[in-house]
């Protein structure tokens, strides 16, 4: 985060506008079905009801307020707001719109500065084409929880001063992250995961379109497995298909790999070796071979949990409590290489909260945590 | 002088590729159907990733790849210092390791990455790709800064520059990097394959291979394919026959950093003292010295240990290994919270034998 702070230097602000930068816009649009396939107006936006009537309410002339759009990545943030403006403003959309997202340096230079002169540029109420529009710019702040609070902070200031110019629309996966006087400047709304079938449908018309051959079953689980991101749904399934070639039909396992899923076999095998009493050379020989599998951690961490919750034969304080131990493995596990430590530490945690009599295991803890001294010390 | 059967025998082609074929194919239909993604190549090392990535190279620009040549590169960050690093580079290609320079890796990935991604392909003939590939290798060993930086990076500079990024965990490998790339998971061959390569490599050399050996090779290394062929390289230099068992069934030898952590666990279980605690220390200092990572001292370390100790302490054991283990991820100094371990574990040992004494 501090980066921003640092290299928010003036000059090189507009450098993401670079040539090259550009080019890679232009082929990444011939290419990345995200981009191609990206709603091109508000109505095309599936689910967000709330958000797309108030903007069509703009759109046919009604007051823009200043937004604060949150919500899990692929929820359409991103191109609900985009399509607005393109609605909004048509071919001045270059003009009127400044879009800086967590790529850009937004340092409190920049904020003080760019933001600046972009929204005391005056514009007039008419379009090339006649039509009106409004006499005003949107600066949109992709990736919002990603300023500092003092870049935010700077922004409070300019937000207030610029209103009859300017609306502001910031966008973040985490609301809490962006300081308490913005949010209360914006209008909230907030993006809900997407129903699976939405994504479905709109897989279903891709694949139509780029002629992608894959079963009715497998886009099922492909839907399932994005857990409500239309973006990884889409980008899942191009690269799918890209892994299959033409012609052939996308299967199961394709799905799984650029999923990252872990097969179902192996997590329910790691549930069961802690359920019941077994020889730690045992459990080390299982997770060696998990290892080997290279399996993402997380993923398998995730799986666990699902598994765990949905267990109908583990008591629900004994899933809290293992519950609570996977959270912290899982945490300490994304931050070094040594997915084996944690990986055994949390499958023989599990198995002495399902197999050891809780009174007996608390007293074992405590005759633990009295223990820290080396009889030479003393 | 003669190659090592691990570099004399290694696929060059994708179609070469002993095990995982299915991949094999699937790398060749995204190479030829598709605009190539960035791509983050994972699994446990002697897995096969590199020579995956070598194959994958050699399927996007043709033989020019293979012609490899070493060199440094300089960089200065932007307090004036200057920051060497070794490249390994084709005309189409550079390899680097960032770890190599420590905290100065996000300087110099971003220079590189900008450096190559500023010299536009031209005239490239024989292949119509219209981009270079950077391959950075260890990138759970990135800082995150540097990950960081990264992710703007690819995504800048995606016209010209692609980017295969190597890793044996994805677990420090931020989220932002992995949603950018086609994750490509090379999982370690099976004790099968593994003894089907040995067969096989031992028929290039005109060898007879008995099958129990080359099944008690592929056993012992934990799917690491590259430590199978050269032990079993090893076992032909030193005994010149493979055909045929002569006396005793002959051991495995494990690597002598392995058996020196072994040696390591029994001093920590042979006595609890402070005198034993500093015997230890020059121990872990010199596994340190020698370049075995910190996190894999401490797995096999207390793998060892397990092996050892009561089970009534083991989950103790394991709790306080990944509690140091975390820490040692948050700090600088390994050898501290390692050394912070050790006398954990000689407390938790030393109770464990006295309450078992005074319950004669
Ligand atoms: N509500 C939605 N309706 C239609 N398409 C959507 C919706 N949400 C996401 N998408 C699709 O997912 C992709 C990513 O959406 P984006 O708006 O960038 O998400 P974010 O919320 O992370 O900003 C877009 O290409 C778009 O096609
Ligand atoms: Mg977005």
């Amino acid at each position: 985060m501090h980066s921003f702070l640092k290299s928010g230097k003036l000059g090189e602000a507009g450098s993401s506008n670079s040539p090259t930068s550009g080019s890679a816009k232009k082929r990444l649009k011939k290419l990345q079905w995200v981009e191609k396939y990206r709603p091109k107006t508000v109505e095309d936006v599936v689910e967000q009801k709330d958000v797309v009537a108030v903007l069509k309410e703009c759109i046919s002339g009604a007051d823009l307020p200043n937004m604060l759009f949150y919500g899990p990545p692929g929820t359409g943030k991103t191109s609900t707001i985009l399509a607005a403006a393109h609605q909004l403003f048509g071919d001045l959309y270059k003009d009127r719109i400044l879009e800086l997202n967590a790529s850009d340096e937004r340092g409190i230079q920049v904020i003080r500065d760019k933001i600046k002169t972009f929204s005391q540029l005056t514009v007039c109420s008419a379009r090339a084409d006649g039509n009106p529009c409004p006499a005003l710019k949107i600066i949109i702040l992709d990736e919002a929880d990603a300023m500092t609070q003092a870049a935010q902070a700077a922004l409070r200031r300019t937000m207030e001063k610029e209103t009859k110019t300017t609306r502001f629309c910031l966008l973040c996966n985490y609301v809490s992250r962006i300081i308490e006087p913005l949010t209360s400047r914006c209008t909230k709304f907030r993006f809900k995961p997407l129903n699976q079938s939405f994504i479905l449908e709109r897989l279903q018309a891709i694949c139509k379109q780029e002629k992608v051959l894959v079963a009715e079953n497998i886009l099922n689980v492909l839907v399932q497995e994005s857990g409500g991101d239309m973006r990884r749904a889409i980008t899942a399934l191009q690269s799918c298909a890209n892994l299959q070639g033409k012609n052939s039909h996308i299967t199961l396992e394709n799905v799984y790999e650029v999923l990252t899923v872990v097969p179902e076999k192996w997590v329910a095998n790691f549930l069961d070796l802690c359920r019941k009493r077994t020889d730690i050379k045992q459990i080390i020989q299982f997770i060696n071979e998990l290892e080997q599998q290279a399996y993402p951690t997380h993923k398998i961490f995730e799986q666990l949990n699902v598994l765990l919750i949905e267990s109908d034969t583990i008591s629900e304080p004994l899933k809290a409590e293992i519950g609570e131990y996977l959270a912290e493995s899982s945490f300490r596990s994304t931050c070094s290489r040594a997915d084996f430590t944690h990986l055994l530490d949390f499958a023989v945690h599990t198995q002495e909260i399902l197999t050891v009599d809780p009174e007996a295991r608390k007293w074992e803890q405590q005759e633990n945590a009295k223990c820290t001294i080396i009889q030479g010390l003393v | 002088m003669s190659m090592l059967w691990v570099d004399k025998y290694r696929p060059k082609e994708l179609s070469a590729l002993d095990y995982h074929i299915q991949q094999a194919e699937e790398l060749k239909n995204l190479v030829e159907h598709s605009d190539f993604p960035h791509l983050l190549v994972y699994g446990p090392s002697g897995a096969g990733k590199k020579t995956r990535i070598m194959c994958i190279l050699k399927e996007l620009f043709g033989p020019g790849v293979e012609r490899l040549k070493m060199e440094p590169i300089t960089v200065t960050t932007p307090s004036n210092k200057k920051v060497e690093i070794m490249t390994v580079n084709s005309n189409y290609h550079i390899e680097i390791n960032p770890s190599d320079v420590g905290i100065y890796d996000r300087v110099v990935v971003m220079d590189l990455i900008k450096n190559i991604a500023q010299t536009q392909q031209i005239g490239m003939t024989g292949n119509q790709r219209d981009f270079k590939v950077v391959l950075l290798t260890e990138v759970d060993n990135l800082t995150k800064d540097a990950q960081h930086a990264l992710r703007r990076t690819m995504e800048k500079y995606s016209a010209n520059c692609r980017l295969i990024l190597c890793a044996t965990s994805l677990s420090p490998v931020i989220p932002a990097i992995q949603s950018r790339c086609l994750p490509i998971r090379v999982a370690a061959p099976s004790v099968s394959e593994i003894a089907t390569i040995l067969q096989s490599t031992c028929e290039k050399e005109d060898l007879e291979l008995r099958p129990e050996l080359a099944e008690q090779i592929a056993t012992a290394v934990n799917g690491n394919l590259r430590r199978a062929l050269l032990i079993c390289e090893v076992y032909k230099m030193e005994h010149g026959d493979l055909s045929e068992q002569v006396g005793e069934p002959l051991p495995i030898p494990e690597p002598d950093w392995k058996v020196f952590v072994v040696q390591t666990a029994s001093l920590i279980t042979s006595e609890q003292s402070i005198e034993n605690l500093m015997a230890v220390r020059e121990r872990l200092y010199e596994l340190l010295s020698n370049g075995i990572p910190p996190e894999i001292v401490l797995k096999e370390l207390l793998t060892a240990l397990l092996m050892k100790c009561d089970k009534h302490i083991i989950p103790q054991v394991l709790r306080e290994a990944a509690l140091y283990e975390y820490r040692m991820t948050q700090g600088n100094k390994h050898i501290v919270h390692l050394e912070a371990f050790v006398t954990k574990f000689m407390c938790l040992y030393q109770r464990h034998l006295k309450s078992l004494m005074q319950g004669f």
